[in-house]
């Protein structure tokens, strides 16, 4: 039977489980961190390089390699940043861990913290969760006053305290050097790279690093397994349970812990399957700003071989060999309600909004294809729209300064890419007369 | 050389396959801009930070493949490092070059990209050029021509944005146009440290904006329109005033303080529309403070000198300097030159001085707080011209005690001023009543009042010549507009008188003269053509006035000689 498991929500949807201290303590809370004091900091960064943690935020980079690239000889206090700010469409698993089970949050922090020689520990909880920055406020001050954060943490004479700092309500805070700048009372315009890596030159031009609320939470039950019995959770390279979210046209959406399922297993076991007399037409596998992924193609796995959509595994590697990342673990299912167009319209009307307006391309180019995507819903569209659309859209990815403008072009290319058809269609029904190129360039 | 394992002095990179040698970490902007070709950039300036945010600037790098095992490059077929390119164009401005590595400035590619972030900067700009007084010098005209689609795809609606707001009492802004760059910002923030520009807002609709309740007001802020890219931020001293390709730009220098700021004055047809900063990476960077952009407005000044005048009536000029001639002749006759002298003036006043055996020769001090960045403690730009030829011996000061006591004492009868005001420099009604004064002088002052010969000159802007400033830098200056209709160039009044007087006719009024006398005369001149003296001027050797001390304090690119500071201490 198709199951999940539930490693770092094992206990966070048990009934009577609270977010206080007590709860935390009563299965074994903060020992991973008591293992962890009695260790060397090299010991357990090398610990997490061997369970092949994988970041939850969205790129998949290495957590042990981003803790191995943090410049520990310039003198300069390292510090070290929890990202809550879970702002991607159709992400909510962060959420989850910070409401249900904010210590095992803290814990992770603190072993990371501790691991790497951090000074001072931030968590960045976005603007439009302030019950979380509640919960975790309170939680950090119940775990001071066991000794578990602050001054002398378990008499082992490492300190390290925790501030909760709650962002203005912007997507490009979830960006980590965005982050930084919001940190540090900022326009939250992300830093060019080189030279401003966060390892060297982050929170104050300071080594810092910058992990998931996710990540951190398996840091704690890393050190309590050990780095090679959690190498041994999921498929090689995918090390570890994910947390995915699911949302959109399934009779059970939600967010489900998962190993090492398939797509089949997930959205029919799991989930329930399409709602009554409707058929999945493409899924949204890793948050809004992903590529599309549509049910009738044929995919490969990763080692090349040709699979079905419901054979697709879901993991880092399963979803990039499809031709999408798994991104932050948003999975937004669409059905054949679903008008593509305008689903596209959403998405980017969206990420017009959040992008920062520091560079070119994303700040004008996503402005524009949202006017052209409202035009075509509207009925205004021309045939021309559709390759001015992808044709725009590609010039935006890669040449901006952080990663938000694949986030225009991604959707917009791969949608058009995979149902043209629907787009070509929509251009043919032009009922506003709005004039193409071409017409416009004869004389009247 | 010496260490086998040392940094590397010079490293060798590959623009567009020309093999170039640079040092380590080498902008690669500046560096093609040494070569003689174009990276387009927006936001990059070379006097701010890097911020990165136009993407105009985007090239392909590469570098030698290495091998992971070996650690050795990666050879081609023909025994050549193979290089690797990045997947995805890099920003050149913040790209710092490194050993081997290979920039591709004109792929196709690169082009695509310069194509795209025009057609990004276009979309929601009013492309008002028609009535915009950026047109000409603007760079979105410029590389739009150069680099552009030529046409646009845009049919939507364009984002409206605040107009002709006023950011301060010289500076004018235009929303719509603005291209987001952040120069401006950043010029406030890292040169002047007055950071009250910044953005409000997000995504397309960002807006350039002052912070409530203040203004750009600071004594720099025109330097933000020199180098807004677009046309923003507009001067509102000359916006409308003058089309900037009917603009004849001349090299000169600002006469505001002993800086020494290069400039370039703008002109059309005999008059002066603006001025602005000329770089000079030893002196002023790119920039001027906004007071000395106001100069040219001497030029018309209600009390500017036009007419020769014996005993206050008009004369014509060749009376006048044969009654100037006529007092030079008598005995005692004491001369005041002024730290607004060019080096050229100064040597032939002293010469004028020595034919008329001078019993006195002063300069007035002009000295106040400067701002520690481009205006200096000492409002004369060229005392040090003074102290070279010998014109004087030590500093002025602000009053002519000397002359003062010379003409209670009666040892004076007649006194020759150039350019300055006696009765505001210590020398009081009832001992100008004792002495003739001949005033060569472009402006009207308590002097040219009473003066018994008056002779009118020239402004800065109306001719040539070299200014020796703060750093013993010197510095040329050429002649902008022509003078008003009549009016003698002072080398001419001067070499004229000096020619009366000696009886030799074979002088010639111009700097190209002086200087083929001077360059001869003076250890420090040596070699020095007035023709070949670069733009942005030569330093001179001041060992012999380490000693004086010196009134200005620190300021960009200046540290006074600690020995001036101790003395003054």
């Amino acid at each position: 039977m198709t199951a999940e498991r539930k490693i770092l929500l094992r206990h966070a949807d048990e009934p009577y489980y609270s977010p206080g201290i007590s709860s935390y303590l009563a299965y074994g809370g903060y020992e991973g961190l008591k293992k962890a004091l009695k260790r060397k900091p090299e010991d357990l960064r090398q610990e997490v390089l061997r369970s092949g943690l994988r970041g939850r935020g969205g790129a998949g980079f290495s957590c042990g390699l981003k803790w191995s690239l943090v410049e520990r000889k310039s003198g300069k206090p390292i510090y070290l940043i929890c990202n809550c700010d879970e702002s991607e469409p159709g992400t909510f698993k962060d959420r989850q861990l910070a409401h249900k089970d904010p210590h095992q949050v803290i814990e992770g922090m603190m072993i990371a913290a501790y691991a790497n020689d951090v000074v001072q520990a931030f968590i960045y909880i976005r603007e439009e969760m302030p019950l979380g920055a509640k919960i975790l406020q309170r939680a950090i001050e119940e775990a001071r006053a066991m000794g578990f954060v602050g001054g002398d943490i378990c008499h082992s004479g490492y300190s390290c305290d925790i501030v909760v700092h709650r962002g203005a309500g912007a997507y490009i805070c979830g960006e980590e050097t965005g982050l930084i700048e919001s940190m540090e009372g900022k326009r939250p315009y992300p830093r060019i790279k080189p030279p401003y890596f966060p390892a060297v030159l982050g929170l104050y031009q300071c080594p810092t690093i910058v992990n998931n609320v996710e990540t951190l939470c398996n840091i704690a039950h890393i050190v309590r397994m050990g780095g090679e019995a959690y190498a041994e959770i999921g498929r090689h390279g995918n090390t570890g349970t994910r947390i995915w979210c699911v949302s959109g046209k399934v009779r059970n959406p939600g967010y489900f812990e998962l190993e090492t399922l398939t797509m089949r297993e997930l959205l029919y076991d799991l989930c329930g399957g399409p709602l009554p007399g409707r058929k999945l037409v493409g899924i949204i596998p890793g948050g809004a700003s992903m590529k599309i992924l549509k049910v009738d193609d044929n995919f490969r796995n990763r080692d090349g071989r040709a699979i079905t959509f419901d054979d697709i595994i879901i993991d880092f590697d399963g979803i990039q060999a499809a031709g999408s990342m798994s991104g932050s673990a948003g999975m937004i299912v669409l059905d054949d309600s679903v008008n593509i167009v305008e689903a596209l319209a959403n998405i980017i009307a969206f990420f017009a909004h959040e992008t920062c307006g520091q560079c070119t391309p994303c700040r004008e180019g996503s402005y524009w294809a949202r006017k052209i995507l409202a035009r075509m819903c509207s009925g205004g569209a021309r045939e021309e729209d559709v390759a001015l659309l992808y044709d725009l859209a590609g010039n935006i990815g890669g040449r901006t300064v952080c990663p938000m403008g694949y986030s225009i072009t991604w959707p917009v290319q791969s949608y058009i890419g995979k149902f043209r058809d629907q787009f070509e269609a929509n251009a043919k029904s032009n009922t506003c007369g709005v004039e193409s190129f071409a017409e416009r360039l004869i004389e009247k | 050389m010496s260490a086998g394992k040392g940094v590397e002095d010079r490293i060798d990179v590959f623009i567009d396959g020309e093999k170039v040698s640079c040092p380590p970490g080498t902008n690669l902007i500046d560096l093609v801009a040494g070569m003689g070709k174009e990276i387009p950039h927006y936001c990059y300036h070379p006097k701010l930070s890097v911020s990165g945010n136009c993407r105009m600037c985007l090239v392909e790098l590469g570098t030698p493949a290495i091998n992971r095992e070996t650690g050795k490059p990666v050879l081609d077929e023909k025994g050549a490092p193979k290089i690797m390119f990045f997947p995805n164009p890099a920003i050149a401005c913040a790209t710092r070059l490194t050993s081997g590595m290979h920039v591709k400035t004109q792929s196709a590619k690169v082009k695509e990209c310069r194509k795209a972030v025009l057609e990004f900067l276009l979309i929601n700009h009013p492309l008002d050029c028609p009535i915009c007084d950026q047109a000409g010098e603007c760079l979105l005209q410029e590389f739009a021509t150069d680099y552009g689609r030529g046409y646009s795809r845009f049919i939507e609606d364009k984002v409206v944005k605040p107009k002709r707001t006023v950011l301060g009492p010289r500076v004018m802004l235009d929303d719509e146009r603005c291209i987001l760059c952040s120069r401006c910002i950043r010029f406030c923030q890292e040169v002047v440290e007055d950071d009250v520009l910044g953005f409000v807002d997000r995504g397309t609709y960002t807006t350039l904006s002052c912070y409530p309740g203040k203004q750009l007001e600071n004594n720099y802020s025109l330097n933000t329109v020199d180098i807004c890219p677009v046309g923003a931020l507009t001067s509102r001293d000359f916006r409308f005033r003058m089309r900037v390709w009917f603009l004849k730009e001349t090299p000169s220098i600002c006469t505001e303080s002993s800086v020494g700021v290069n400039t370039l004055v703008g002109s059309r047809e005999g008059k002066v529309y603006r001025i602005t900063p000329r770089r000079n990476d030893e002196v002023n960077d790119t920039w001027m403070p906004d007071s000395g952009r106001a100069l040219y407005n001497r030029i018309d000044a209600k009390n500017r000198l036009l007419k020769f005048r014996v005993n206050r009536l008009p004369v014509r000029p060749e009376e006048a300097l044969q009654e100037a001639l006529r007092r030079l002749q008598g005995e005692k006759v004491a001369f005041v030159g002024s730290g607004q002298s060019s080096v050229e003036e100064h040597f032939l006043f002293d010469c004028l001085s020595r034919a008329a055996r001078s019993v006195l020769n002063c300069l007035v001090g002009r000295t106040r707080e400067g701002d520690g960045f481009l205006i200096s403690n000492d409002a004369n730009p060229n005392v040090r011209g003074a102290l070279c030829l010998g014109f004087i011996d030590t500093l002025p000061g602000a009053e002519l005690t000397g002359l003062a006591e010379k003409i209670n004492r009666g040892q004076v009868n007649t006194v020759v001023v150039h350019n300055e005001d006696l009765t505001t420099a210590g020398i009081g009604p009832g001992q100008l009543e004792k002495v003739e004064v001949v005033y060569l002088g472009s402006h009207g002052n308590g002097t040219a009042e009473i003066a018994s010969v008056v002779i009118p000159t020239l402004t800065v802007f109306e001719k040539s010549g070299t200014f020796i400033n703060q750093q013993f830098r010197l510095q040329k200056f050429l002649q902008a507009i022509p003078g008003p209709p009549g009016v003698l160039d002072d080398l001419v009044t001067i070499s004229r008188l000096l020619n009366l007087l000696d009886g030799d006719e074979d002088r010639l009024a111009t700097p190209e003269a002086v200087w083929s006398v001077l360059s001869g005369k003076l250890k420090c001149f040596e070699g020095i053509a007035f023709d070949t003296l670069p733009e942005t001027g030569v330093p001179l050797d001041a060992s012999a006035f380490r000693s004086l001390p010196f009134c200005e304090g620190a300021s960009l690119h200046f540290e006074p000689e600690t020995e001036s500071v101790e003395a003054r201490a």
